[in-house]
């Protein structure tokens, strides 16, 4: 496991600290820390089930910490005085009356944050929901529509602190694509932006830093950079069987992978081996699977052979 | 959006918390968002009128007093008001909108202080339009001493006792969390109770003091209350609403929001 990303003298604007939950004899969260930087998009990743939901929850007050707790800036959640105009926090689209109106559920948020009424028009056009699909029902509305009327809701206030859980459920690839823009220009602001998702290549493509979740447990964290950086190298040698040897010799450890040979060593270290010892080598490259998606497979059930065998193509 | 960039540290010295008159005009606003909100106010407000009507058309002439036409408003507005105290508390929870509003205003018990405000405010506009639609009608054809036998404390009691079931419902919906449930036992448990001791004679003694349509009863009586009958309605009220008040207030208030 690493420390927390190192970005500098910023004061990380989202403290979690030691926080555990437990449901009688289920540890839900079990001793998780971390923290989001400002400036930077923070992805929370792991599969469903793993914990991130309760945890965003515990940020936010709704559902108590057995151990541990969460700072927000400095402060807990709960000490905020009117908490929608710093922290923006999308925990679930569908948690929203189902005969209100999608303009309805943005005025009464407006009204209760103090904002004028003219943010709610703002913010429905930020989020593409024209002026006659706002007036319809939230019944009527598709996952997706939910989801943006859910991030126009949670931008409402102009917070420079978003929260916000499986924001890219149900949107379409131009709807993330979009959400996507949205967030790294929030970024870019200085805003602080932890998102969390179970799909590995939604959040890839636009965190700075990951945290990774597994069965309440932190089992990574890290800037992308350092997490999704390739290791280890994949070999196939003309002597196959004596080249296994000769690493095994050396302490380097090798597995199958398909047609050729995969390793946790460098493809320098391999290279110098079978130079040594005089082995033919039809192919030494580095591996393009990362560790992190070997994990996070893992993690989503599949088992490490299968995992071996998706990060590396034979 | 503007595009000005956030500062890195957090300020909150500028943002005052939420006040709870807005809170309560969020949630006077809740009770008419919605189609089965604004039907359910509407329902009061016409059956109001409608009551006053049958009795103006089908009481002597001698009978059409004031307080005849606000007693009749009595029943039916004391039947409706509780299931608006109910939908206010239970709509969080069935809708899942607790997550968002605790979420605004992480001290839960001010959402549920307006509520209670904003439900009551509700409660006294039907009561003040039941007096207004009370008062066309003796005008327009009331017996001749119509505006005798009322006096401010008949509207006080009148008050009270659409109050004290407008809290009931609030609180039966707190416990409950569920629309369905709560209007259930909103109706059946009260009724089953003041039958069980009207029947049972250890019971039937202490009803005054436990059963709370008993202990109501002279508030519509139209007569003086004694000092004894004051303490059998507070009784009667700790039981049914205060008590149910406390119990869901601690529980919504240690409630995880889903």
């Amino acid at each position: 496991m690493r420390g927390a990303p190192a970005t500098g003298r910023v004061e990380p604007m989202i403290t979690v600290d030691a926080v555990s939950k437990r449901y009688g004899g289920y540890q839900a969260v079990d001793d998780v820390s971390f923290v989001a930087q400002p400036g930077r998009v923070t992805g929370f990743l792991g599969p469903n089930g793993a914990g991130k939901s309760t945890t965003m929850r515990i940020m936010v007050g709704l559902t108590p910490a057995s151990r541990g707790r969460v700072t927000i800036g400095g402060h807990a959640y709960a000490a905020i005085p009117n908490p929608g105009r710093h922290v923006g926090v999308l925990l679930d689209a569908s948690a929203q009356h189902a005969g209100r109106t999608g303009r309805e559920v943005l005025v009464i948020g407006a009204t209760t944050m103090g904002l004028p009424m003219s943010r709610v028009d703002e913010m429905l056009e930020l989020v593409a929901l024209s002026p006659s699909e706002a007036k319809r029902r939230v019944k009527n509305y598709s996952l997706g529509m939910r989801q943006r009327l859910g991030i126009a809701h949670a931008l409402l206030g102009d917070p420079s602190i978003l929260i916000l859980d499986e924001p890219a459920n149900g949107l379409d690839p131009a709807g993330i694509h979009w959400m996507r823009g949205l967030l790294r220009g929030y970024a870019e602001r200085g805003g602080t932006v932890l998102l969390s998702s179970h799909l590995l290549h939604e959040v890839e493509k636009i965190a700075d830093d990951l945290i990774l979740i597994g069965r309440g447990r932190i089992v990574a964290q890290g800037s992308k950079e350092e997490l999704l950086q390739a290791r280890g190298a994949f070999v196939r040698a003309v002597e196959q069987e004596r080249l296994v040897d000769a690493l095994s010799r050396e302490g380097l450890t090798v597995v199958p992978a398909g047609t050729g040979l995969s390793s946790d060593a460098e493809a320098v270290q391999i290279g110098k081996v079978a130079a040594a010892h005089q082995i033919t080598l039809i192919e030494l490259r580095p591996a393009d699977g990362s560790g992190l998606e070997e994990l996070f497979l893992q993690l989503t059930g599949g088992s490490q052979r299968d995992a071996l065998t998706e990060g590396t193509p034979a | 959006m503007t595009a000005t960039a956030f500062p890195t540290t957090l300020d909150i010295s500028s943002t005052p918390r939420v006040p709870l008159s807005r809170l309560v005009r969020v949630e006077l606003r809740k009770l008419v968002d919605t189609r089965a909100s604004r039907w359910l106010l509407i329902t009061i407000g016409v059956i109001t009128a409608l009551i006053i009507l049958i009795v103006f058309l089908t009481a002597k002439t001698s009978d059409r007093t004031f307080i005849n036409f606000m007693g009749a408003t009595a029943t039916p507005q004391g039947f409706l008001l509780p299931v608006l105290g109910i939908l206010l508390m239970t709509q969080e929870w069935t809708q899942r909108t607790a997550l968002v509003s605790f979420t605004l205003v992480p001290a839960r018990g001010r959402v549920l202080l307006a509520k209670v405000l904003a439900a009551l405010l509700a409660g006294l506009a039907a009561i003040v339009l039941a007096i207004t639609i009370a008062s066309v009608a003796t005008l327009a054809g009331g017996a001749g001493d119509a505006w005798t036998h009322i006096g401010i404390d008949d509207l006080g009691k009148f008050a009270l006792l659409q109050a004290s079931g407008v809290l009931q419902g609030l609180a039966f919906g707190l416990v409950f969390l569920n629309s369905a449930a709560a209007i259930v036992v909103y109706f059946v448990l009260p009724t089953a109770f003041s039958i069980v001791a009207s029947l049972w004679k250890p019971l039937k003694h202490a009803a005054p003091w436990v059963d709370l349509g008993t202990s109501q009863q002279p508030l519509f009586a139209g007569t003086h209350m004694s000092g004894h009958q004051w303490l059998h309605l507070a009784s009667g009220t700790a039981i049914w609403v205060a008590l149910p008040l406390l119990l869901g207030l601690v529980r919504v208030l240690r409630a995880e929001v889903k």
